[in-house]
């Protein structure tokens, strides 16, 4: 009972979070309802026994993720948003079509009655299995992100960095 | 207990509102968002399937979706800050050439 309550709330919490964030304009708004939608999310993960993913969701998303984009907003002062003739067009044909498509996904999964129930604590996602499944398992991609992650930061360093400054520096070097 | 199609619904709701807020929004920091609000409705699916199957694996694929999606907002935000520099707008409809 208190497992169905807890569920209702948050997800209650965590859908408000994400129609406030279409709602609002300024997108430092929109930012700051994301993390309330992350952090909801971690708790329904907490529900499901996913104990490390629930911890990683607050760590990397609701922490690591949602400081770049805050810190992106603020760096580049962006203010609230234009309304265009494009964004118009958009929201005629993308509104029916959206509502359509998730009123599909909800009748498909409501009209099949064969799936289960999932209880508190079914399954446990404790570290030290999750960790024996990841570096024994899935150790051959575990490693390729590893790489991924590695190009990112080097392409992430080179497009923000300005070209005439990497020139100025070279030219002091050879000087 | 709850039905497992609770969970789906709650990660299809959040699905939908990341492709409405793709479609209608006009600032490229908040497509972004809404890129990221899909990914966690994905995760969330996969958290409860994993939970439904006595697969820890699908545990696991979560942390790969987590990994390319700091992967992405590094490198996406990025992009942003380059546009911004040489158009000096975050408006997407603004932003239609590629080469200035």
């Amino acid at each position: 009972m208190l497992h169905l309550i807890l569920f209702l709330f948050f997800g209650a919490v965590c859908v408000a979070g994400a129609v406030n964030l279409l709602l609002q304009s300024h997108p430092i708004n929109s930012a700051l309802s994301l993390i309330v939608v992350m952090a909801s999310l971690a708790v329904e993960y907490l529900l499901l026994g996913a104990e490390f993913v629930a911890a990683v969701q607050v760590i990397v998303y609701a922490g690591a993720i949602m400081v770049l984009f805050l810190i992106t907003i603020m760096l580049l002062n962006a203010g609230a948003e234009e309304r265009t003739k494009g964004s118009r067009a958009a929201t005629l044909l993308g509104v029916p079509g959206v509502i359509i498509g998730g009123v599909l996904i909800a009748w498909t999964l409501l009209h099949r009655s064969d799936l289960p129930t999932v209880s508190l604590g079914a399954l446990k996602g404790d570290p030290s299995s999750i960790a024996r499944l990841l570096f024994h398992d899935f150790l051959l991609p575990f490693e390729v992100t590893s790489v991924l992650i590695l190009i990112a930061i080097m392409g992430a360093v080179v497009l923000v960095s300005r070209p005439e400054v990497i020139a100025r520096g070279s030219r002091k070097d050879g000087q | 207990m709850i039905p497992l199609s609770g969970y789906l619904i709650l990660s299809g709701i959040l699905f939908v509102c990341g492709v409405l807020g793709f479609l209608i929004k006009r600032n490229i920091i908040t497509i972004f968002m809404s890129i990221e609000l899909m990914l966690n409705g994905v995760n969330l699916s996969f958290v409860a399937f994993a939970a439904q199957r006595h697969a820890l694996s699908g545990q696991v694929f979560v942390f790969f979706v987590m990994v390319v999606a700091a992967a992405e907002a590094a490198v996406g935000l990025a992009i942003i800050i380059a546009v911004y520099r040489t158009r000096e707008t975050l408006n997407v409809d603004r932003v239609n050439l590629l080469k200035l």
